[in-house]
């Protein structure tokens, strides 16, 4: 593989605080050297002038849909899209067919990925066989295959015995538990954040307290087992208050919000319309509001995009039968950047952070910063540059966005991933 | 209107009184034989019901014939729905037969509206699941209107089970946009306080007596047992606290009036007593729905 060199660009690493103009040299898939006018005979050279260097983004929550779903997504596609968004690696929630609740679709994934994808794939295996909420899945196997974390994402442990022997189980491992709070009793039946607007709607409501009584109980687990907790896509106010609480006092937990759940409310539903269906739902103002603050305040550890392809057959039908979950990978940093650092919410380092440094001790993975030996896992975005999102242009199978035809203010240019460029913007589109 | 009549929300007052004060003109007069006219003369017209009703489809039936529209009823048992093809799939067979108009009623909250965005053809929202049935709440105008000179600053009681509603929503969205004073009443359970805030001047109380004290329309709700989650009130004492029964009619104004969308359950919601007594207006309600559709047709296609 020939050098690479990357000119120019404003290098902003979260992990050392850098942050100015220089040259990076990579070599052999690693980073070499980062200093400015770097001398390198036989290099390709990438001008990086103007944009923003930064290490390769992590998307903690991704829905490869492969195996089983590949009619939704495959781990090559999603990992196109991964790239067009500007990450270098994503987490695969287990939820796939077969569930990834054993070595053996741990493997299938990780070849799949070596042979298609263009990013990393860390797959994330499921908590309970089938995620079914009854017996342990092979967590000790998966780990040892590669999995670096579980998560029954999407059907979450009900029963808290089940989850307190998990947490006691992950905890010998070392590995990090994922939940997807959300009372299944309190939540059935519902299609959109229990409020005024699904009562004037007439669609069943799914309550905030859904997802606290379960992020309680888990924090309440946390304390007992001493178990790593990180809680995925908080939606609510009191849940992030309950893991800010927690965190004061010391407890191991860590968690996300989505881009979604950032930019829109329950009022920005467009009635109907099941690109603006996802669990947990879009709350209210109040909850979004809470988040952005919790974002600024650094209660939240990471954006993750919970990128959930669906096809058209399985969206376009009445909207109590359309399944929950929008893509979201390519439209992450437009989106942050347009909610966070536009408003002068939190600064373009902290952004940066939150899509690198923080997703990367969510699961303790050696990845997320730029440095002499690193590996060379890049995000080269614009900050200025303004684009229109076009859905119909998607690197995903699925075309399920709520950002459809939004214009955004800074997006990604090229994405880096072991040193070799796997995607770059396509000039002419703009 | 042109686009179809998909809820009341959106409607404008002016809207209203035009739909209502046309309804008039259709109104039968005393034992007059009904004359058809030709207004919609050539425009066919697709009811296609994915629920069970029977005066809602007559009527739009009637309603289009009387009008000279030719009118086709499809209900989902007869139809491919029942062989598994989807709601849009349906639809695009439905409008490439290119009817003037499909009048829908759906189990699913907002399938018209999903539909609507999709389709080219005017779409009447004959009740979407838990949403709206708006053709409902402008015949309970009509019919308040029969009683009562203006619908400004009338007291409505409108009791049980409100959140499954969608008779109740259109006629919380209708009355509001003419100032009346709403109360609300029902189970907890059944009705959430978020209602209090989807339109100006509605108020709730778990209080049945409250309710009506001082009410000059009392509009009475089915108890809709198909549509429950689970267990949401304790079904045997539903009478006892929510069912209308005589005595509290003396609660209200003298000349209140008792309204149900029906199919009523006598001895659940409301006695028979009051079902078959004066103040009941249950079956005028029913003619009205005639003559309302009539003009709700004739403005999208006339």
């Amino acid at each position: 593989m020939p050098k690479l060199l990357i000119r120019n660009g404003r290098v902003m690493d979260p992990a050392s605080g850098m942050d100015r103009v220089a040259d990076v040299l990579i070599k052999s898939g690693l980073i070499v050297r980062i200093e400015p006018n770097i001398q390198a005979t036989g290099a390709i050279t990438f001008d990086a002038s103007g944009l923003v260097v930064a290490p390769g983004f992590i998307d903690l929550h991704t829905h490869l849909r492969e195996p089983g779903y590949e009619h939704a997504e495959t781990i090559e596609t999603g990992s196109r899209a991964a790239a067009a968004g500007g990450f270098t690696s994503v987490c695969a929630m287990p939820n796939s067919r077969p569930v990834n609740d054993d070595a053996a679709v741990t493997r299938y994934i990780l070849e799949q990925a070596e042979r298609f994808a263009i990013t990393n794939v860390f797959p994330i295996g499921a908590i309970t066989e089938n995620s079914e909420g009854e017996r342990l899945a092979s967590i000790g196997s998966m780990k040892a295959a590669g999995a670096v974390a579980i998560s029954d994402d999407g059907r979450p442990v009900m029963n808290s015995r089940v989850m307190r022997r998990a947490m006691e189980f992950a905890r010998a491992f070392g590995m990090v538990v994922i939940d997807h709070c959300e009372d299944l009793n309190l939540s059935a039946g519902g299609d959109m954040h229990e409020g005024e607007q699904s009562v004037r709607l007439g669609l069943r409501g799914i309550p905030s307290v859904a997802e606290d009584i379960m992020v309680a109980r888990d924090l309440l687990l946390v304390e007992l087992t001493g178990a790593r907790l990180h809680v995925a896509h908080v939606s609510s106010a009191r849940s992030l208050a309950m893991i800010a609480e927690a965190k004061k006092r010391g407890l191991p937990v860590t968690c996300e919000v989505t881009p979604h759940h950032i930019a829109l409310c329950d009022t920005d539903v467009v009635p109907y319309d099941s690109n603006f269906k996802m669990k947990p739902p879009l709350r209210s103002a109040a909850d979004r509001e809470a988040l952005l603050e919790g974002i600024a305040a650094g209660v939240v550890d990471a954006i993750a995009t919970d990128h959930a392809p669906h096809p058209g057959s399985e969206k376009m039908q009445e909207f109590e039968k359309c399944p929950f979950g929008v893509i979201g990978l390519e439209t992450a940093l437009g989106v942050a950047l347009k909610v966070l650092v536009h408003t002068g919410r939190i600064s373009l380092m902290r952004l940066i952070e939150l899509f690198t440094t923080g997703p990367a001790r969510v699961l303790g993975l050696d990845r997320g910063r730029l440095a002499p030996g690193a590996v060379a896992d890049l995000t080269i975005f614009d900050p200025e540059m303004v684009w229109t999102y076009d859905v119909n242009r998607s690197c995903s199978k699925s075309k399920n966005s709520p950002f459809h035809g939004w214009t955004f203010r800074g997006g990604p240019v090229a994405t880096v991933v072991k040193g070799r460029i796997v995607w770059q913007r396509n000039q002419e589109r703009g | 209107m042109r686009a179809g009549l998909l809820g009341i929300e959106p409607l404008d007052r002016s809207e209203i009184e035009a739909i209502l004060e046309r309804a008039k003109a259709f109104q039968p007069a005393q034992n007059q034989p009904f004359v058809k006219l030709d207004t919609l003369r050539g425009k066919m017209i697709v009811n296609l019901f994915f629920e069970a009703s029977t005066r809602t489809r007559t009527s739009f039936e009637i309603a289009a014939k009387r009008l000279g529209a030719d009118a086709i009823s499809i209900t989902a048992a007869g139809s491919s729905m029942a062989k598994g093809e989807s709601l849009v799939d349906t639809l695009n067979t439905l409008a490439a037969m290119r009817p003037d108009a499909i009048v829908m009623r759906h189990s699913a909250s907002g399938a018209p509206h999903f539909l609507a965005r999709h389709l080219p053809i005017p779409i009447i929202n004959a009740g979407d699941g838990t949403h709206e049935h708006p053709t409902q709440a402008l015949l309970d105008a009509r019919t308040i209107l029969d009683h009562r000179p203006t619908l400004e600053g009338l007291r409505v009681a409108i009791i049980g089970d409100i959140v499954h509603s969608r008779v109740a929503r259109s006629n919380i969205f209708l009355l509001s946009k003419f100032n009346a004073e709403i109360v609300l009443c029902g189970p907890a359970s059944l009705v959430p306080p978020e209602l209090a805030r989807i339109a100006p001047g509605v108020t709730i109380t778990y209080d049945m007596r409250e309710a009506i004290r001082g009410a000059d329309v009392i509009m009475m709700l089915r108890v809709q047992l198909e549509r429950q989650q689970e267990a949401a009130f304790p079904a045997d004492e539903y009478f006892q606290f929510y069912g209308l029964r005589l005595e509290h009619l003396e609660l209200a104004k003298p000349d209140a009036i008792v309204m149900h969308p029906g199919p009523i359950n006598r001895g659940r919601e409301i006695s028979s007593e009051v079902a078959d007594s004066q103040r009941s207006v249950i079956l005028n309600q029913v003619e009205n729905g005639v003559a309302v559709r009539m003009a709700v047709l004739e403005r999208i296609l006339g």
